[in-house]
């Protein structure tokens, strides 16, 4: 029965939101941390959505996954501070060049497609629900 | 006379089975909404009311364990890409997330039609078999 499987994939679409919203999360909290060198300091994390495909590699029934997690390959931003414990032999502290306009959106849309997948499985109960009761 | 169950339910058997393939296809779009190069796809509901019914008989049966099982990678008849409102979205994804959900909601609805019909052909059978 085919009303089955969209709880697969919007359960599929969910864990993927929220393995987006999470590394929105980690982005955001991670905006100030600096480090004392280019190297160290925390880069920005993207998941990489793609779709499930079946044997035979037609998304008919599929869902979707999180490929792989990105780090973005933006330069960290050097501040002068000589003042911080963290600071180079030169004075400065290296901060992740994280946008943070760009990670509220990011947040947003994460959380609209949650819940629209979230209304596609509860429309789909409703229907099942119906469907179970159907000659009574 | 004796009672069809096949004439009973009639065509809102197929018309079941399609809506809640269609429901499947839409509700993919709506989970890969932010996958790039995901295409858009929708099933013509016309089209493929009409294949189901002219294929009702063939069916190709495995007679060997070696046969390729024909059932896979069938496409669901009548499934096409749907053409995007907006063509550039900048990652190739066609997913209009609020076509989409009108879509998943029509369908829903008229998924509830076809149950309905179903129940009163139900209850007219009941009655007729009780003859009271």
């Amino acid at each position: 029965m085919s009303l089955y499987n969209i709880f697969e994939i919007s359960g599929s679409a969910m864990s993927a939101q929220t393995v987006r919203l999470n590394t929105t999360a980690s982005n955001i909290a991670n905006a100030d941390s600096v480090a004392s060198s280019d190297g160290e300091v925390y880069k920005a994390r993207h998941p990489v959505f793609s779709t499930i495909m079946n044997q035979l590699g037609n998304a008919q029934s599929g869902g979707v996954r999180v490929a792989g997690i990105v780090e973005s390959q933006a330069e960290a931003i050097a501040r002068y501070q000589p003042e911080n414990p963290m600071a180079d032999d030169e004075g400065y502290v290296y901060a992740p060049n994280i946008s943070l306009v760009e990670e509220m959106a990011n947040m947003i849309s994460a959380s609209r497609s949650y819940q629209s997948n979230v209304q596609v499985a509860n429309m789909t109960k409703s229907l099942l629900t119906k469907t179970l009761t159907l000659g009574q | 006379m004796a009672i069809s169950f096949e004439k009973a339910f009639g065509v809102h058997e197929t018309a079941l089975n399609l809506k809640a393939k269609r429901a499947e296809v839409i509700a993919n779009n709506l989970a890969n909404a932010d996958t790039p190069n995901f295409k858009s796809r929708d099933i013509d509901f016309k089209k493929a009311f009409e294949l189901a019914n002219s294929q009702r008989a063939s069916k190709l049966i495995r007679t060997h364990e070696s046969h390729i099982d024909s059932r896979i990678g069938t496409e669901i008849p009548g499934l096409s890409y749907r053409i995007p409102l907006q063509p550039d979205t900048g990652d190739g994804n066609t997913v209009e997330a609020q076509i989409e959900q009108t879509k998943f909601a029509e369908n829903a609805m008229q998924y509830q039609t076809s149950l309905t019909f179903l129940n009163s052909r139900i209850k007219g059978l009941i009655s007729a078999l009780k003859g009271e």
